[in-house]
């Protein structure tokens, strides 16, 4: 059977439901294996948040050059267990740590890497949707280890217990990887609400709310879900550029997308159009994003959000 | 200081591209300066304006470097518009449908022989998407990797770089000792529209064009392969619903039949 190693992803010192994503994708034909590179100390605590889906081995590596040298020590920790351990592949989640880390350990091992993966079949071959959604492609990597990275959400994950076995290995990063030193780190300001990329329901706001986000919080807040904006508002400086969704922003594949006051430029829609369900109000019944629409009521906003709103709260009470 | 800013010439954002043989069709498309190098070039022109200037004669200049074939030629000319200097083109046959890891092969060699302190890149291109590449030339190069700075400030006396990192996963301070490899997020800066000297000064500036024997890489098969590609079926049309006082309700009908409530 073959071996496939899946970066394990933390949100502080929990392992997120991505991780079980990637497991569940490697686990297609293969043992998983996945690597906690963890602070020293911290390593037996992070290794236990990771318990859901189908990996059979927790693989632990403790050095403070995590925390000081990021990306760099990380794919140099990565590209050594690949030459100890000769995985047939590494998977790691799509987000710009992830991507960056990935790149460096495909140039270091001379391997070939697929990035942005929506699917990985149980013969590694990988489908991503390019152009903003409107084409799938089939990839395979040709060379060496195949480093592929996987969008969160994209995979329905098996989140069934698990207790893997649990290795410690030491490693030490070549000064090499320690060139840029970190400082300090502060985590993203939690509002309370889901990170963009990660959201089952995501509520967007553009040019339509004239600066005023509170009917999409609001109903935003009714789903539970997180706030998103077009690049419009974030341009005015309605809303920051931290939730731009599309082309040069964030791109999000939730269960759900309301867009509200987005007309749908093509560079919006790249970034939301692999949505599963997609909700549209706006005032302008020719908007193009009423194309991509499974629902779409032609409206204010500011009249239907806080009715929808309403009716959601009334409906979870 | 010298500072290279690496740029590509990209299809145009709103143009719909398609895919011909597994490899971008880039002939049929107005092509344009991937946006988001503007604020890479811009952010080179900031650092040398803070410490000199790089008029002629300068101890400062920024160079262009693009791999593309010769009509980014017209992409590089709106860099050079801006304020860059002068401006290095690798085009080859052989390079065509590079992917990432070709293309930082192609242009760490360049910058490994141009004497430069400093690599400046945006996050990505709006192709391709992938925002490796600063990653992989970091790597390529043994320099420090600064990337997705929203903040960049250079030290000239200390040889030194410390940037703010902003992503998903928070807000970091990192610093290292040039020469470095940056990339710049799109908020660092308003880039600057080319004047109309700019304009006029740009037609007159060098661009080196070489091929890959000069630049002394040989070019490799790929490391990994398109097995198929397919335009993806349109959504089917949805419902659509006119607000006449009962529009969130229709709203939150449509939302509960879907289960989202």
């Amino acid at each position: 059977m073959s071996q496939i190693f899946i970066l394990a992803d933390f949100a502080g010192d929990k392992c997120t439901k991505t991780t079980a994503e990637l497991a569940t994708a490697a686990s297609r034909n293969a043992s998983v294996t996945a690597i906690v590179l963890a602070a020293p100390g911290a390593g037996a605590t992070l290794a236990a948040t990771v318990n859901h889906g189908p990996i059979a081995n927790v693989l632990v590596v403790e050095s403070a050059d995590f925390a000081t040298h990021g990306v760099a020590a990380a794919a140099d920790a990565i590209a050594q267990i690949i030459a100890q351990k000769s995985p047939n592949a590494i998977l790691i989640a799509s987000h710009a740590y992830g991507k960056e880390v990935a790149g460096r350990v495909a140039v270091a091992t001379d391997s070939g890497i697929i990035t942005d993966a929506v699917d990985v079949a149980a013969d590694l071959t990988a489908t991503q949707l390019v152009f903003g959604g409107s084409t799938t492609v089939h990839s395979k990597v040709s060379k060496g280890v195949a480093i592929i990275t996987v969008r969160p959400n994209s995979i329905e994950a098996d989140l069934s217990d698990s207790t893997p076995a649990v290795e410690n290995l030491s490693l030490t990063i070549s000064d090499a990887a320690k060139l840029a030193t970190t400082t300090s780190s502060t985590p993203p300001a939690k509002g309370g609400r889901p990170e963009l990329t990660e959201a089952q329901v995501v509520v967007s706001g553009g040019r339509g709310t004239n600066g005023d986000f509170s009917a999409v919080e609001g109903f935003a807040d009714s789903l539970g879900a997180a706030v998103g904006a077009s690049r419009a508002a974030t341009d005015a400086g309605w809303y920051p550029h931290s939730h731009q969704v599309g082309q040069t922003g964030k791109t999000v594949s939730p269960q759900l997308y309301v867009a509200c006051g987005i007309s749908g430029a093509i560079q919006h829609r790249a970034g939301m159009q692999t949505s599963k369900t997609i909700a549209v109000v706006n005032k302008d019944p020719e908007a193009p994003i009423f194309d991509l629409a499974d629902f779409g009521v032609v409206g204010d906003l500011f009249a239907v959000l806080p009715q929808a709103t309403q009716g959601v709260t009334a409906q979870k009470s | 200081m010298k500072i290279a800013v690496c740029v590509k010439q990209v299809p145009d954002s709103w143009a719909e591209k398609k895919m011909i043989n597994g490899v971008l069709d880039r002939e049929g498309v107005d092509a344009v300066l991937n946006d988001l190098d503007e604020y890479a070039i811009e952010e080179a022109l900031r650092i040398v304006e803070a410490h000199g200037g790089n008029e002629e004669g300068a101890a400062n200049s920024v160079t262009i470097i693009s791999m593309g074939p010769e009509r980014a030629t017209e992409a590089i000319r709106k860099a050079l518009s801006m304020g860059a200097n002068d401006a290095i083109l690798i085009s080859d046959a052989a390079l065509a449908g590079s992917d990432a890891l070709a293309t930082s092969k192609v242009l760490a060699a360049v910058i490994k022989n141009g004497g430069f302190d400093l690599v400046i890149c945006g996050t990505e291109s709006t192709d391709a998407r992938m925002s490796v590449v600063p990653a992989m030339l970091a790597q390529r190069l043994g320099w420090a990797q600064l990337t997705f700075a929203s903040s960049v400030s250079v030290d000239p006396v200390a040889n030194s770089i410390s940037i703010t990192r902003t992503t998903e996963a928070g807000v970091d301070a990192i610093n290292a000792k040039l020469p470095a490899v940056v990339s710049v997020v799109e908020k660092i800066n308003e880039p600057r529209y080319p004047s109309f000297k700019g304009i006029m000064a740009a037609k007159k500036k060098t661009i080196d064009s070489r091929d890959l024997a000069t630049v002394g890489v040989s070019a490799e098969s790929a490391w990994s392969l398109v097995a198929d590609s397919a335009p993806r079926p349109p959504r089917a049309a949805g419902v659509k619903v006119t607000d006449e006082g009962n529009g969130g309700n229709d709203l939150v009908k449509f939302l509960t039949e879907k289960k989202f409530i």
